[in-house]
Parts: C-alpha cells; sequence; structure tokens
C-alpha cells in the first residue's frame, strides 16, 4: 500500500484487478434484514457508537472497515447483543431485525443469537468432538433424534467446505484441526443452528493467506443463503468478499456505500484518506 | 591479587550461580527428608513381620542361671556405670554393656511379654531347631518344646509325631473357628440387626398409635421365626465349640515345666530356627497379608488393621462426595454470579482463613453442630423409636465426613475458582453466541473445561483428609468398630455407625495400648500403610486429573 502522502489520487485497491465485474449493486434495491436507528453506545461515561444509522441488506456481505478503536466490532457485537455481557455498557437507539427491535423490554436474547450467528477474531472450538461443536447449538435447543442431528452435522459442515477435510474423524477432539479449519468448524457451528444473520468479527485475522483464501470463497458461497456482515482489518478483503462497505471512524458512521462506490469513488475526505493508505 | 579474586567471586555472584546452587541444595534436602521418613517408616514397619529366631540362653541372675527362651527384639549400648547405681553387679571392667530386649511371651504364666537382659550375664546361647513360636488369639505368643498332643485328655502323639500331628489338628480347628466366625458374626449378627429393627419397627408403629393386635402378631410371629433361627444357629456354635474343646497341646516352657494349652486358641504355631529363608518369606507375605486384610486382635496389638484401612477410605469418598458439589457451587457463584466488589472480596478472605483454622477447631464444631443439633433433631424426626438411645445423634461416618468436608472446602473453592478464571472468554463467548443462557454455557462448557482444576483441588483435600486425626476423635473416631460402615444388611451403607482410622490407630496402638513395646513395630506398619493409602488415594486422583487434562486442554498458547 502506498504510504506516500503527497502520491497522486490513487487507490489502494485496484477493483478491476480484483476481477469482480458483478452488476451494479443499490442500497435502495436491496430487501432489508437490519436496520440501525440512532444507535448510541456507552462503556461508563466514554461513547464508543454515536448516532450510528444504517440498514444491512438481506443475502448480502456487508463489510465494516475503520481504524482500530473506530468503534465496528462494537456495532457488530450490538447486532446479537453481546455487548450486554460488558457491565458498564449502555446502549441507546434502536436496531431492527425483521421490523423488531432487539433492544425492546422483554426481548429474548437467546431467541435473537439463535437468529444472528457470530464467528470471532480468534477460533474458540469447545473441547469436544469436530461433531459435537457442530451439534452443540442443537442439543442447546433439546434437539435428539440422532438421524436429524448426523444430517445437520453433514450439512453445516458442507457448508462450511469442511466436510471432505473431517468427515472420518468426526469424534476426533476440535482442538487437533489447524487455526484455518478450526475457523470454519466454528462456521459450521454457527450455522448449524440456522440463523438468518451471521456476524464475522475479523474471522481471518488468525490464519494464514492460504486458510484465508478459503475462508473468503466459503463466505462469497454462504451469502445464497445468510445475511453476512463482516468486520476486518484487511481493506483487500473487505473489496473481495463485500457488496456493500461501511467505513467507521470513531464511533462515528462516515461512509456507507456499495463497495465499488466506496472503494473507487469515495465521497468524503476522510474515506479517502483512509483507503488510499494515509492513516490506519 | 586478593582484587582479582574477589573480582572473580563478584562475577559468579553475578551469573546467579549461587541462587541455583541454593536452591538445588533445598530441594536436594527436603527430598532426602521425604525419603528418609519413608524409608525409615517402611524399614521399621515391614520388618516386623520377618520371623525372628527363638533363642534359649542360660542368665546369670542373683545368683543363680536361669533359663530364658525368647525373641530379641532389640539391643542398645548402655554405660555400665549406670547399670551399677541401678544396683546390678557388674564386672569392674566393664564401661559399656550391650542390653537386650527379649520378648519373652508366655504372658499367661508370667508376668510381662518384654524383658531387658545384659550381654555380661548370658552363659551360653542356643537355636535348638525343635523350638516352637505359636501365635495365639489370647495372651500373646508362646515359646517352648512341643512334647504331647492330647485328645480329651489323652495322649495321641509324642516327641517328632506330636509336631506333624498338631500341624494335622490345627487345620480342623482353623476350619471350626472360621465356622463358628461365620455364624456368630455373619447369621446371627444378621438375626440381631434384624431383630433390633423390629423392635424398632413395633416402637415406631407404637408411637403412631398404630399398633393394633393384628400388626403385634405380625411382629411376635416374625420375631419367633428370628427368634427360632437364632436358637437353631446357637445350638450349632455351641456344638462347634464343644468339638473345639477337644484337642490340647502340651509344651515345656523356658523353667522346664510341662503345660496344657488349648489347640483352640492356635493361630499358628511355627519353628522359627527351622525355617529356610524361603519358609521364612513365605511366612512373611502370609503375615502382611493377614495385616492388611484381617481385623486386630488383642486390644489393636495384634492382628490385621482393615476395618481401619477401610474406614479411612470410606470416610475420604463420602467426605469427596460432599465436598465436591458445595466446593464448585461455592466458587461458581463467587466467580461467575457474585458481583465484584468489598463483599466477595472478604468472602474470598474468609474462605482462606478457613482453611488456617486448627483442625481441632472443627472437630468441636462438628461435635456441637453436627452430632448434637443436626444428628438431634434427626432423631427427633426420624428415628423417635430409637429414642433415648441416638442414632444420628452420635458420632458417626457420616459427622467425620462433613466434619472434614468443611475443613477442605477452602481448597476445593480456591483450586475452582482458578480454575473457572483460566477458561478463555472467547470459548464462553463462543457458547453464548449460539444461543446457550449463562448456566447452560457454564454446565456445558466452563466447568468441563475447568475440572483438572477441580480435581487438582480435591487432591490437596483428600491428602489433607486422610491424615488428619484430631477433629476425627471428636466426630465419630473410634478404638475398636464392632462393625463395618458397609455390610450385607440393609441399607447396606451405615452411615450412623463410628468406624476405624489407621490415623487414630497409629495414636491408639502407640500410646493407649497396653503392651507398649509389642505395639511399637505396628506403629511404623501402620503409618506406613496410611502414607501408601493416601498415596493411592492421590494417584488415583491424579490420573482423573490428568485424563480431564488431556480432554479439556485449553487453546490458549
Amino acid at each position: 500500500m502506498p504510504m506516500n502522502d503527497k502520491a497522486p489520487r490513487t487507490h489502494a485497491v485496484d477493483m478491476n484487478a480484483l476481477g469482480r465485474g458483478r452488476a451494479r449493486l443499490r442500497l435502495a434495491d436491496e430487501q432489508l434484514a437490519l436496520e440501525v436507528k440512532n444507535l448510541d453506545l456507552y462503556y461508563g461515561e466514554k461513547q464508543a457508537l454515536k448516532g450510528v444509522n444504517m440498514v444491512i441488506p438481506r443475502n448480502r456481505v456487508t463489510a465494516f472497515i475503520g481504524p482500530s478503536g473506530c468503534g465496528k466490532s462494537t456495532l457488530l457485537r450490538c447486532f446479537n447483543r453481546m455487548n450486554d455481557l460488558v457491565e458498564i455498557c449502555r446502549v441507546e437507539g434502536e436496531i431492527l431485525l425483521d421490523g423488531n427491535n432487539i433492544y425492546a423490554k422483554g426481548g429474548n436474547v437467546v431467541e435473537l443469537r439463535r437468529r444472528v450467528g457470530m464467528v470471532f477474531q480468534k477460533p474458540n472450538p469447545f473441547p469436544k468432538s469436530i461433531y459435537e461443536n457442530v451439534a452443540y447449538g442443537l442439543r442447546l435447543q433439546g434437539k435428539r433424534d440422532r438421524r436429524l442431528m448426523d444430517e445437520t452435522v453433514e450439512r453445516a459442515l458442507r457448508g462450511s467446505a469442511l466436510w471432505d477435510e473431517v468427515k472420518d474423524r468426526l469424534h476426533d477432539s476440535a482442538l487437533g484441526l489447524s487455526g484455518g479449519q478450526q475457523q470454519r468448524l466454528v462456521i459450521a457451528r454457527a450455522i448449524a443452528v440456522e440463523p438468518e444473520v451471521l456476524l464475522l468479527d475479523e474471522p481471518a485475522s488468525a490464519l494464514d493467506p492460504i486458510s484465508t483464501l478459503k475462508l473468503e470463497e466459503l463466505i462469497y458461497e454462504l451469502k445464497d443463503r445468510y445475511t453476512i456482515v463482516i468486520v476486518t482489518h484487511n481493506m483487500q478483503q473487505a473489496a473481495r468478499v463485500s457488496d456493500y462497505t461501511a467505513f467507521m471512524y470513531i464511533g462515528q458512521l462516515v461512509e456507507y456505500a456499495d463497495t465499488d462506490t466506496l472503494f473507487t469513488n469515495p465521497q468524503k475526505k476522510q474515506t479517502e484518506d483512509y483507503i488510499t493508505g494515509r492513516y490506519g | 591479587m586478593a582484587w582479582a579474586k574477589h573480582g572473580k567471586f563478584n562475577t559468579w555472584v553475578g551469573t546467579g550461580a549461587p541462587w541455583v546452587w541454593l536452591s538445588a541444595g533445598a530441594v536436594s534436602i527436603s527430598l532426602v527428608m521425604v525419603f528418609g521418613l519413608l524409608a525409615l517408616i517402611a524399614v521399621k514397619g515391614m520388618s516386623y513381620f520377618w520371623p525372628h529366631d527363638v533363642v534359649e540362653m542360660d542368665y546369670r541372675e542373683a545368683g543363680a542361671v536361669t533359663q530364658l527362651i525368647g525373641e530379641i527384639h532389640g539391643s542398645e549400648e548402655v554405660s555400665a556405670e549406670r547399670l551399677r547405681s541401678a544396683g546390678m553387679t557388674l564386672p569392674s571392667h566393664e564401661h559399656m554393656v550391650t542390653r537386650y530386649l527379649l520378648k519373652m511371651g508366655n504372658r499367661d504364666l508370667g508376668g510381662g511379654d518384654f524383658r531387658s537382659i545384659i550381654e555380661p550375664e548370658v552363659a551360653a546361647r542356643r537355636y535348638p531347631e525343635a523350638l516352637v513360636a505359636v501365635e495365639r488369639r489370647e495372651w500373646g505368643n508362646l515359646y517352648g518344646y512341643l512334647r504331647a498332643v492330647k485328645e480329651n485328655g489323652v495322649v495321641v502323639a509324642e516327641g517328632e509325631a506330636a509336631w506333624d500331628e498338631l500341624q494335622r489338628r490345627l487345620e480342623r480347628v482353623q476350619d471350626l473357628v472360621a465356622q463358628i466366625r461365620r455364624i456368630e458374626k455373619g447369621e446371627i449378627g444378621g438375626i440381631n440387626y434384624k431383630l433390633e429393627r423390629l423392635r424398632l419397627d413395633e416402637r415406631g408403629l407404637e408411637l403412631k398409635g398404630r399398633l393394633d393386635a393384628a400388626a403385634r402378631a405380625d411382629l411376635e410371629s416374625e420375631r419367633a421365626i428370628q427368634q427360632q433361627r437364632y436358637e437353631g444357629l446357637q445350638q450349632q456354635s455351641s456344638d462347634l465349640y464343644q468339638q473345639l474343646r477337644r484337642d490340647t497341646y502340651t509344651v515345656e516352657v523356658a523353667d522346664g515345666q510341662q503345660r496344657d494349652f488349648p489347640l483352640a486358641k492356635v493361630v499358628q504355631i511355627y519353628r522359627p530356627n527351622a525355617m529356610s529363608v524361603l519358609d521364612k518369606t513365605q511366612y512373611y507375605f502370609a503375615k502382611l497379608w493377614e495385616f492388611v486384610s484381617d481385623e486386630p486382635r488383642e486390644a489393636n496389638t495384634e492382628g490385621g488393621i482393615f476395618p481401619a484401612i477401610f474406614g479411612t477410605v470410606m470416610m475420604v469418598i463420602i467426605m469427596s462426595v460432599f465436598v465436591t458439589p458445595f466446593g464448585v457451587v461455592a466458587a461458581v457463584y463467587l466467580r461467575e454470579y457474585a458481583r465484584q466488589g468489598p463483599l466477595t472480596r472478604l468472602i474470598r478472605i474468609a474462605v482462606n482463613n478457613l482453611a488456617g483454622v486448627p483442625s481441632i477447631v472443627y472437630g468441636v464444631f462438628g461435635l456441637g453442630f453436627f452430632v448434637y443439633f443436626l444428628g438431634g433433631n434427626l432423631d427427633q424426626l426420624f428415628y423417635p423409636e430409637a429414642l433415648p438411645s441416638p442414632t444420628f445423634g452420635t458420632p458417626g461416618i457420616l459427622w467425620a465426613s462433613l466434619t472434614l468436608a468443611i475443613l477442605t472446602l477452602p481448597v476445593v473453592i480456591v483450586a475452582t475458582e482458578e480454575g473457572l478464571a483460566r477458561v478463555p472468554r472467547s470459548v464462553r463467548e463462543g457458547s453464548l453466541a449460539l444461543g446457550a443462557t449463562k448456566a447452560e454455557t457454564l454446565w456445558r462448557v466452563v466447568l468441563p473445561m475447568a475440572s483438572p482444576a477441580l480435581m487438582t483441588g480435591l487432591i490437596l483435600a483428600v491428602a489433607r483428609a486422610a491424615g488428619e486425626v484430631a477433629p476425627l476423635m471428636l466426630v465419630g473416631v473410634v478404638k475398636l468398630a464392632p462393625s463395618l460402615p458397609l455390610d450385607g444388611d440393609a441399607p447396606f451403607l451405615h452411615l450412623d455407625r463410628k468406624f476405624m482410622h489407621l490415623g487414630f490407630h497409629i495414636f491408639d496402638v502407640g500410646f493407649q495400648s497396653p503392651n507398649v513395646e509389642a505395639a511399637r513395630p505396628l506403629v511404623y506398619a501402620t503409618a506406613f500403610l496410611l502414607v501408601v493409602v493416601i498415596l493411592v488415594l492421590n494417584l488415583a486422583a491424579v490420573a482423573i486429573r490428568n485424563r480431564l487434562r488431556e480432554k479439556y486442554r485449553t487453546l490458549e498458547s
């Protein structure tokens, strides 16, 4: 990435080189999966998200980019209320999932998290067998039927492109898998419960390049069935996998557009500086 | 030069080498002490079972020569001066004399088991092969020459033939003894237990006002059946006793007189001086097996210590059953649910300090709270028919286990808390993100991952509990328990019973025994066995922990 301040206006990511060649997307044409309305989030006294308004389109990949500490992970974790686990965290505003505010009083967090799955930065398989990892969500729902369970596990593992690698050792410990396999296992675990939305929090940051490539291919396949929101530090990755990209800066949503537009023709100075590598 | 040396020394200190040496030295000293102690206990305790040679000696005493027979159990050097001042006459050229401790046996014939003899007065020593040692159920060992075997007072074998005849008849006697034991301990014991239950049932019905004629008749007929069985068995056993009394054997003891002794009381009879090393080894292992598998005899100074081993292990297991869930629940609450603040900090300090309270204090607490308060109330509520004799309102294995559970609770709580703290956040979040509640996450993911730490806590708890004696003396341990806390009478597990414990056994045999000299090797042997039992319990727990560790090793690098 060119870091020279005096460089002419060039783009960090050459969209044509990525060979995407896809149809022009417009947010206005999309069906909505999630809607964020005036979202403020505070950690104690400190405000981490400031008046965020955005929509997440259904069956698309939406990427959040921005420098460290800009609040992109925090925003992501609002979608399945993982921020509830932080005691000093307070949320104001609304997030609508299919038109219902997930922060409404009496909302069912367990049900929400079943509908909105999440994959974390570091692979975090449970110290159980591969099979049990994938079956975990089903067991939580009290499902016992063995045949159904076998089918679901296989479907989820096929869905995360891991089946061929692990089908002979389903009952071995998941901790014996490589990092990339573990991350795909965690995705299988998430999609086994058939969520509507899949949140990926820097899923490739702990992986080697080849595993990262496999993961990106997987994301591309998964968007047919799931709405995917991905947080990434890697702009090339955002450009490669996402349909829409949001640029965030110090708790604010600076710019949000389809990926081609955001990377080739940013409207805001901050966005342009960031994607041309002037900081971050 | 001096400066250079000084500089060298400083460099040496600077490299940190002295500290390595110091630490290594400290570790070596600790290891030497631990293994030295174990070796001492093992050697002193385990050598007890090796058959000693029996010596016959002519001993000058008060101007006359007497004949002594016995086993030499130890020797020491004593200054002649001291003995002279105690009124002994010794040749003037002697400065140090060897004093032996001779086990004379024959307690039923003359006074004590042991006596001291001094080397200069021993005129002659012999190890005749014909000398026999008789291990008896009463009165300790008997040493002397076997002269005859008698049946109903009539001699049936004499001289050399007597030995073989005796061995033959001894087998019969042991068979009879085993039969009597089975009847008395097993069947009559069972009947007594049933009769006692019937009495309690009757009393229970009476208290509830439901003891009508029909119930009374039922109980009465049941009682009649048991009584009849009892009488039958009683008859059987008295017949057996009759047969048992048939044989006697004649032994010529040290001073030349011949005496008859009942064969019924003999455990075994052997000729140590005639035994080969192989025979002795065989004898040794037989004795060792008897020691770990048999019940004690003669005020715990003879026989085995099986009930004590059983009691110790049982108590530790019951304690673990109680302390594990309580410790885990407390740790989970403190670490996972309680709001971290001054109050939880205070609770933690209190828990840690509990571990430092002297154990006898727990004993007093156990006696006051568990035995008198809880036990007393349980008796009032559930066992009114047995009152005024208490069921649970008296020390017993349940209360001992509970007292030790409280004593070891802090260790388990602290270890489990540390284990919970080490479970990575990412794994918890992974579970929560799949729609698990906090409780489900704890139960399915966090607790299994913390289980190796829990086992570590349990290992420490077991190690401490198995060796504890002081509190147990207040809440359930006795010198001699008539029956085990686990047996064939329903409901099989008798938590209200008193029990024996290796630690207390050591104390009892070592300090409360009527025959301290005879018991001393047993103290070592019991101590060694206690160490072995704790070691085995610990190794079992360590094995389980290692399996869990392998299964739930975390991803953290």
